[in-house]
């Protein structure tokens, strides 16, 4: 679908989350000493300041918490309109992902709708999309 | 009074889009009105700060540094800093304030330079860094897309809209103030008066979002020259006292945290003060896109969280004879991006009873000015005593 995504550079902190899709897994780092979750990952816990911190699958389901529909074609080559949206991410509470809701026409997005990963490759990044369950 | 901090002299150059005056030259015209209106000298000057120093990736963003300022203009500094690191923009006036009260410099030449217009119209002068990979803080938006503060600030807004029923027509008070103010002020960069009709017309951007909420590239400088307490005496123009100064940075991501930072740094301002939000007799607060400023409004305490938009609803309250004008000068949205001096500056203007058509009744004494949006907030309030 239209123009290639900018990709990020992978890098020891942040491999984990942004390959995981090759297995199918959302991976969220989490301290295993007080099971907070840490995103955007890094090698300590914000809450215990432990660094026994690894990242875990989760469900890969969430909920819109909100969202926006976006017109602007920021370069000549972007598609639009699409839908941008913050989704809180079950089992993982107080983690948000920035994400595009795909698969539906974007005036059926909505705050509250529950969503599941659906992962989109590029190269060696597999970007966490999100679409409608049901 | 030796222990406080004052805004003296402020200055602006020309504000437009695709100037050819280089950006160093642009600095230098708001630095020469900065000190003729405080009568100093730039012998005098003894400090420089700026927000985000110079940044070499994007020239445009802010294409002078503090320590090119210094070396240009043969200032002898004994204290500066400049860096993107810090409160947001108005960040570089609260660290200026510190180190005056701190002894550690007696006049400090606060500045904002943007030249975005100028740089998009002339890559080969003012290149920005080609990158075949996002990291650090882009990587969390880009690779969806999401490529403008624009976007997301959209969904903070998306959510006082559907939490809180925000109407687009309280919205557009925004937008219609800083236009009907801009249409007053010589130096704006849009000065046609905008209707509802027009706003409730024109393209989306990213809902709720449309073309009217968003600040548009601009090439201009302000300064603002903050003065020691024991330096003001001299001074020949009615010094502004920093009277409190407040802000926040808990989560530095536009997703993680549940609110902007205005939110927190609001509150904290009332804290450092024995003024109340009542006091304030006009408000000038950060709108690069429109709902920033609805969301100072509650902030700041003089409506709650979700009520910024019935609030505003009509215009009536925030017009320039309105119980709080704001934004006076037109805004980021009329006035130009500058970058959140501009607030500061009009505060300082309305303080002093200089604001000719735009100036607002009565004998205001005391205003607060905002800057940033997202994970960075800065609140000053300015008193005149």
């Amino acid at each position: 679908m239209g123009a290639p995504r900018p990709l990020p550079r992978l890098d020891a902190d942040n491999r984990p989350f942004w390959t995981g899709g090759a297995e199918g897994q959302l991976r969220i780092t989490r301290c295993q000493d007080c099971k907070t979750f840490i995103h955007p990952p890094r090698p300590v816990c914000r809450k215990c300041l432990s660094e026994n911190v690894v990242p875990e699958a989760v469900a890969g389901t969430g909920v819109v918490d909100t969202f926006t529909v976006n017109y602007q074609k920021w370069h000549p080559a972007l598609d639009v309109p699409f839908v941008i949206a913050r989704v809180a991410i079950d089992g993982a509470p107080g983690v948000f992902l920035t994400t595009n809701i795909v698969g539906c026409p974007v005036d059926q997005v909505d705050v509250g709708d529950r969503v599941r990963v659906k992962f989109e490759q590029q190269g060696d990044v597999w970007l966490p999309l999100f679409e409608k369950v049901g | 009074m030796a222990n406080e901090a004052y805004i003296t002299g402020v200055g602006q150059s020309q504000v437009g889009v695709k100037l050819t005056r280089a950006p160093l030259l642009l600095t230098l015209d708001a630095v020469r009105e900065a000190l003729s209106e405080a009568g100093l000298s730039i012998g005098q000057i003894d400090g420089v700060s700026t927000y985000p120093g110079r940044t070499a990736a994007l020239l445009g963003f802010s294409p002078v540094g503090a320590d090119e300022l210094i070396d240009a203009l043969g200032i002898r500094a004994t204290w500066y800093a400049g860096g993107g690191e810090i409160t947001s923009q108005l960040g570089a006036v609260v660290a200026a304030a510190a180190a005056v009260r701190a002894g550690l410099a007696r006049h400090v030449i606060c500045f904002r330079t943007v030249y975005e217009a100028a740089a998009l119209a002339r890559p080969e002068e003012y290149p920005t860094q080609r990158r075949d990979r996002v990291d650090s803080f882009s990587q969390w938006f880009a690779p969806f897309n999401a490529l403008s503060a624009a976007t997301w600030t959209a969904q903070y807004a998306m959510r006082h809209v559907k939490r809180y029923g925000l109407k687009r027509e309280q919205l557009a008070q925004i937008a219609l103030t800083d236009r009907a103010n801009a249409a007053l002020n010589p130096r704006a960069l849009v000065r046609e008066p905008l209707t509802m009709e027009e706003y409730l017309s024109v393209r989306m951007i990213s809902t709720p979002l449309c073309l009217y909420d968003c600040d548009r590239f601009t090439d201009a400088s302000t300064v603002l020259i903050v003065s020691a307490g024991a330096a003001v005496d001299e001074v020949s123009c009615t010094p502004i006292r920093i009277a409190a100064m407040a802000g926040t940075v808990e989560r530095h991501s536009w997703d993680q945290a549940e609110w902007m930072a205005c939110y927190p740094t609001g509150a904290d301002l009332w804290k450092r003060t024995d003024y109340k939000p009542a006091d304030v007799d006009t408000a000038q607060l950060y709108d690069g896109f429109s709902f920033q400023a609805i969301a100072w409004l509650e902030s700041l305490g003089f409506c709650g969280l979700g009520e910024g938009g019935q609030f505003i609803e009509g215009g009536k309250r925030i017009a320039r004879d309105g119980e709080l004008p704001l934004n006076t000068f037109g805004g980021q949205i009329g006035a130009g991006r500058l970058h959140g001096f501009g607030f500061a500056h009009e505060s300082v203007v309305q303080l002093r009873g200089k604001g000719g058509a735009r100036q607002i009744p009565g004998d205001p004494r005391v205003a607060v000015c905002t800057s940033g949006g997202g994970p960075l907030a800065t609140a000053l309030l300015l008193a005149r005593d």
